[in-house]
């Protein structure tokens, strides 16, 4: 059966929102992440889909910036996998090898996945996403202030 | 030949106790925390995620501690370490052109489009030691998040930094890059190398190749040994996002940001009777900041291409074999070092030929000087 274009455009826009989330979580310090939790708490039992892991995601580059892609080298990657008892199932890849915050934003994933929770978990990830543009901000200023508006001197004749 | 050798389990444990303590160095000092060489010898720790094709901060500063500085015997600890893990897949191709930009400069447009960021350089540093920095410097107890001053105006804002060979790719002026044909590239770690290679797998291994080695081919381009007329075109710093396609989800995640610097260089001239002369480019892409690395890499980038372009070949910076099979200081520094393993078997073989081979001189030299005396 074909969904309507309305309902499709609908699970992208939830797609695009979920994946943002994710983002930022990827992003978000682990004891930002344990506080969230405990500001959403009392929590449903989560159980692992799999066990939490730490591997390898080889990144890659395109020649010349935009061309055929190669291989660069690889990255550390944490994953975690989990179902709440009676409620979604919440999936979390972050670089590096903090296994507690990726069951954490793994478990995060699937309270947003649930209506009723979707709006304190957003709540409880704005000063996360308040931290990053701030950082942002200030590698932009300070980076800003280093511009250089070289001009060329014509050289003397003789 | 190295035959495996028994015995010296005591001393082997006791000189390792030795280079745990001299690791250490003096008691009272406080011990250096990885928080430390992450943040205070940054470089250090670029090169070693650069060459030892690892992006993990912490993990490198381990390896910069654990080895004493010495960043070889790092990048073949992180190495090591990587053989350890499962490989999750590939992660879709960095996109520079959406980095945030911690430094950009061009030496071919003063006035492009973005503008010249200067960024944290030892450019235009007058390269004199600043005793200050011997001072005892304690911590500042400060509170990261208060002292940072709120950027109020719109330099905070971000900013288009369209790459300069866009710029010249525009009118025509330089070559394009490689079209995207959606093949896989062909990937090192994976499946052993047969010469010659493509230029993806030349710039995987480039990307992880020795510093110090790319930098000396490069700087051999520039003095005539394969010439190619390079200017760069542009060098840029900073943090790009890495996406993933997550194979439970069906859809792409993204896993964070790393750290990359990028050289595009713009080279002398090619055309031919149907195309009209065009600039070419070499390419350079490395973990962290590791400027003379990427640009060192996009100048032998270049040499190499000299069969595509037309050009002569003569120079070491253009043989690709021998390029790319010498450039992995892990790989070069196992077959050297392990010079000093025990030899003995091996050694002895040799001894008694040379015993051999001078009883059999002396021989002939007396038999000849009986010869002589007859006469």
């Amino acid at each position: 059966m074909q969904s309507s274009p309305e309902e499709s455009s609908n699970a992208n826009a939830w797609r695009a929102t979920r994946q943002g989330v994710m983002a930022v979580m990827a992003r978000a310090e682990s004891a930002e992440l344990d506080a969230i939790l405990v500001r959403l708490g009392p929590l449903p039992a989560a159980s692992n889909l799999k066990p939490p892991e730490v591997g390898l995601v080889m990144l890659r580059g395109r020649t010349g910036g935009d061309g055929a892609p190669f291989n660069l080298g690889e990255a550390t990657v944490s994953r975690a996998a989990i179902r709440l008892e009676g409620g979604a199932a919440g999936f979390a890849y972050r670089l590096g090898r903090d296994l507690k915050a990726a069951r954490a934003a793994a478990i995060l994933d699937a309270l947003w996945q649930d209506e009723a929770r979707r709006a304190a978990v957003e709540d409880a990830l704005a000063p996360v996403r308040a931290r990053l543009s701030d950082e942002a901000a200030t590698v932009r200023t300070e980076t800003a202030a280093t511009k250089v508006d070289f001009f060329t001197l014509v050289r003397g004749e003789d | 030949m190295y035959v495996a050798a028994k015995g010296g389990e005591k001393a082997i444990r006791n000189a390792h106790a030795l280079l745990a303590k001299r690791r250490r160095g003096n008691r009272n000092l406080p011990s250096i925390s990885l928080a430390q060489i992450a943040q205070q010898l940054t470089l250090a720790v670029d090169r070693v995620m650069a060459e030892g094709s690892l992006y993990d901060v912490e993990l490198a500063a381990l390896a910069v501690k654990q080895a004493r500085g010495d960043l070889i015997e790092a990048i073949f600890l992180i190495r090591a370490f990587r053989t350890t893990l499962p490989r999750f897949g590939y992660a879709k191709a960095l996109d520079t052109a959406e980095m945030l930009v911690r430094r950009r400069v061009s030496a071919t447009y003063k006035d492009l489009p973005g503008g010249q960021l200067l960024g944290p350089t030892f450019d235009y540093t007058h390269r004199l030691l600043d005793t200050s920095l011997g001072v005892a410097d304690p911590a500042n107890e400060v509170d990261d998040q208060a002292s940072e001053a709120k950027p109020a105006d719109d330099a905070a804002a971000p900013v288009s930094m369209p790459r300069v060979t866009d710029l010249l790719g525009q009118e025509g002026l330089i070559e394009g890059a490689p079209a995207d044909d959606g093949s896989e590239p062909f990937d090192i770690t994976r499946a052993p190398v047969s010469y010659p290679v493509d230029r993806s797998t030349r710039l995987q291994t480039l990307a992880r190749g020795d510093e110090g080695y790319l930098l000396a081919l490069g700087y051999s381009t520039q003095r005539g040994y394969g010439r190619s007329h390079p200017f760069v075109g542009e060098i840029r710093f900073g943090d790009v996002e890495v996406i993933f396609e997550a194979p439970e989800l069906g859809f792409e995640v993204s896993l964070g940001t790393v750290q990359v610097t990028e050289c595009q260089s713009v080279n002398q001239f090619k055309g031919t009777a149907t195309t009209a002369p065009q600039f070419t480019r070499g390419y350079g892409l490395v973990f962290g900041q590791c400027e003379r690395k990427a640009l060192s890499m996009a100048l032998v980038e270049r040499a190499l291409r000299w069969e595509e372009l037309g050009e002569e070949r003569g120079a070491p910076a253009q043989d690709e074999e021998f390029v790319l099979s010498h450039c992995d200081n892990v790989q070069a520094t196992g077959f050297v070092e392990h010079l000093k393993l025990p030899h003995y078997v091996d050694f002895q073989a040799e001894l008694d030929l040379v015993r051999r081979m001078r009883a059999e001189h002396e021989e002939s030299r007396r038999a000849a000087d009986m010869k002589e005396a007859a006469e």
